[in-house]
């Protein structure tokens, strides 16, 4: 045990709990290079789908989006991407919106925007796949 | 908002416009950038996939506005944005093993990011025409 209680300001549950004078930890940091690495081959992967299908016919475009293995590709694409987004639009945010209203309506509007994105094209894809 | 007290006398610290415009400052702010392009690009690319799961006469819209003029560019700009910012993200992963920081080193990888998508977002479109 160190005698840390003499000179610091901090209690002994701040410093083991470890979240530091922000509170969070470093969870954000962890997430947005958990996402950023699987970001690498799922939107290459997603690249490469979109590519076959740009010009298709409806018919086929269905037929490429919704096979199973490129539909749950697509899949784990939007929800790696959109929370990677949606961490990295926060931090743009806490940087350069420092009015306090303006901030918390710009961070409540970006985890909307980034949820409705999510959703919206996750179930796009399982329409295309189930059938439209 | 009231003001604190006394926030206005306070030095500040420099920014910007103070320091020389560099290489590896310059690769950070488009990281930034491209990284905002990006999450209003994830939404556009979620607008086709819904189009597509509401009729085929959606995605023949989309697909028009896709394949018109200012849609090859928001597109050709969009795979630049991607293949920029996943360099970039590689360059961070570097960075994270604690490598990449000397003089030379920082330059090199800044030069590799801009100079790589560059290269590659050509290179892929060359593709994409070549065979579609």
């Amino acid at each position: 045990m160190s005698n840390h209680s003499g000179t610091s300001m901090r209690t002994t549950r701040s410093r083991v709990q470890g979240l530091g004078s922000a509170r969070s930890g470093t969870g954000h940091f962890w997430w947005q290079r958990v996402t950023a690495l699987a970001n690498i081959p799922l939107v290459l992967a997603a690249l490469a789908i979109l590519i076959c299908v740009a010009g298709k016919p409806h018919a086929e475009a269905v037929a490429v989006l919704g096979h199973p293995l490129a539909a749950i590709v697509l899949i784990l694409a939007l929800f790696s991407v959109t929370t990677h987004m949606r961490i990295g639009m926060q931090v743009v945010i806490e940087d350069y919106v420092h009015a306090e209203g303006a901030k918390v309506l710009a961070l409540v509007g970006n985890i909307f925007f980034c949820t409705a994105v999510a959703l919206a094209g996750i179930f796009a894809i399982l329409k295309i796949s189930f059938g439209v | 908002m009231s003001q604190t007290p006394g926030s206005a006398q306070r030095p500040l610290s420099p920014h910007l416009q103070i320091y020389r415009p560099m290489l590896t400052m310059t690769m950070s702010i488009v990281h930034r950038i491209t990284g905002c392009a990006l999450y209003f690009g994830t939404f556009l690319l979620v607008a086709f996939l819904v189009a597509t799961a509401i009729s085929p006469r959606a995605y023949e819209t989309a697909s028009w506005l896709a394949g018109s003029i200012v849609g090859k560019l928001v597109m050709f700009g969009y795979t630049w944005a991607l293949i920029h910012h996943m360099l970039g993200g590689i360059r961070h992963f570097i960075w994270d093993t604690g490598a990449g920081f000397g003089a030379v080193a920082r330059e090199r990888l800044a030069q590799f990011t801009i100079g790589g998508s560059v290269v590659l977002t050509i290179v892929l479109w060359a593709a994409i025409l070549l065979v579609k």
